[in-house]
């Protein structure tokens, strides 16, 4: 099983790809090219940063096209924070910018009554809402379980109904993940939230495997 | 309130790790790796690597024991000591870093912090502010404690915030190592200044000392040495003294 890390020139993929390289049987590989993703059986789009410079490198590469026609085969994406937003129709961040447009809804900047300090770097819990978590990447997860988050935007799907998890920060509940389709997406770090984050690394995996 | 992360800061000398008071008269302790993987199993919440001689003698060599470590530990790690140029920071962050903490080189030159901010994203970059008690204020130092940085701790923070770091970590010089509680009064005074997230580092002697800085400041961090580093109380204790004194932490 081929898991690819979609490697576009931002941010910390090495600790992606060493919690990846946990599990046995899964091989793991850092690339941005297209033959790689496309022949990919899971794919992970990675990020932290700024939006705007984020979908700048995309473009140099040409991958909004790529991650398209990958997502067309219905094989399975997980976007992890920055990569998580990037899914989005848009964001405000410095003004607007267009991101991939594969979730509809935009990423804006916490609302100015969130009552606690930004950005939220912090562990914090996640709560189920009404799409059910088994067969996604918390189907072993419990609920309220503690994850690592460093963001300032948030994301907010046009479609409550793909919301897999909200999070509850300065007063704000936000989503903290997603589920539409064979794309998943999380707002905190997977990678770098213990073992819990494992865990959902773990699940990830396991949908690539049934897919295969 | 948010749930208070308890950091693991580990000092490095060459590959071992080192530990003096008021960040003087370092003592060889043990070995990076071990004590980072012992302290992630027993569910510290991040770890800072802070090289503790690096800003003195001009280098960095912290890389090996980074890479090892993000091999071994899935939470946040930060590494500081000697960060001078971009392309430090690149290398700290593709080597597994997910944060950098900068000094020396941000009193030197400001305009570094705010390309890092730029290039990297504020979340990457924490500033460092290293502080000694003068009177009714805070001074900040340089150079591993050893230099003056000319500079009042608190403002020296602001400033920081104002060029684009995206956590504070304060150091106590007075209180470093010697386990007998933090400066609250300066952590209290510098999470009043800023609006962004602020770890308070120096004095950790007992979980008590953590509860009082929780009840007395709005600091969203503890980092903590010689605390657990010479067995005093081990992580889950801590947690579990701060939750039963009605503090969050992650269990």
């Amino acid at each position: 099983m081929k898991i690819v890390i979609v490697d576009y020139g931002i941010g910390n993929v090495q600790s992606i790809f060493n919690a990846l390289s946990q599990f046995k049987n899964v091989n793991v590989i850092l690339s941005d090219s297209q033959d790689e993703i496309m022949r990919a059986d899971g794919l992970i789009l990675p990020g932290v940063g700024a939006f705007k410079r984020a979908m700048k490198e995309l473009k140099r590469r040409n991958l909004p096209n790529v991650l398209g026609s990958y997502i067309l085969q219905g094989k399975p994406l997980l976007g992890i924070c920055l990569g998580m937003q990037l899914l989005f129709e848009r964001s405000e961040e410095f003004g607007y910018t267009e991101g991939l447009g594969f979730i509809k809804g935009s990423v804006e900047y916490f609302p100015g009554d969130v009552s606690d300090k930004l950005p939220h770097v912090s562990w914090n819990s996640i709560e189920k809402q009404e799409l059910s978590w088994s067969d996604t990447i918390f189907s072993d997860i419990k609920n309220k379980d503690n994850f690592y988050f460093v963001h300032s935007y948030i994301c907010k799907p046009k479609d409550q109904s793909i919301i897999l998890s909200k999070t509850k920060y300065g007063g704000i509940d936000f989503c903290s993940s997603i589920r539409q389709g064979s794309i998943h997406a999380c707002q905190f770090h997977p990678e770098k939230s213990a073992n819990s984050g494992l865990n959902v690394m773990k699940n990830f995996i396991d949908i690539v495997k049934k897919g295969e | 309130m948010n749930k208070v992360r308890i950091i693991a800061r580990i000092d490095i000398n060459n590959d071992s790790v080192v530990k003096g008071k008021c960040l003087e008269g370092l003592r060889k302790i043990g070995r990076p790796n071990e004590m980072s993987k012992k302290y992630y199993e027993e569910g510290i919440d991040e770890i800072v690597f802070l090289d503790a001689v690096a800003s003195l003698y001009d280098r960095n060599s912290l890389i090996d024991i980074l890479k090892q470590a993000t091999k071994e530990t899935f939470i946040p790690i930060t590494i500081g000591g000697g960060i001078k140029t971009i392309k430090d920071i690149k290398d700290a962050l593709s080597a597994g870093a997910d944060k950098v903490a900068i000094n020396t080189q941000a009193v030197k030159n400001l305009d570094f912090i705010r390309e890092a901010a730029e290039m990297f994203g504020s979340q990457a970059i924490v500033g460092s502010v290293v502080a000694r008690r003068h009177r009714y204020r805070w001074e900040a130092f340089i150079d591993n404690a050893k230099h003056r940085a000319h500079k009042d701790a608190t403002d020296w923070a602001a400033e920081l915030e104002k060029a684009g770091v995206g956590e504070i970590m304060v150091t106590s010089i007075d209180n470093d190592g010697r386990q007998k509680g933090f400066d609250v009064d300066l952590v209290d005074a510098l999470t009043k200044r800023v609006n962004i997230p602020v770890i308070a580092s120096g004095g950790a002697g007992s979980s008590n000392d953590i509860i009082k800085l929780c009840k007395n400041t709005n600091c969203d961090a503890v980092a903590v040495a010689s605390l657990i580093h010479y067995g005093v109380e081990n992580i889950s204790e801590i947690k579990s003294n701060m939750k039963r004194n009605n503090i969050r932490v992650r269990l």
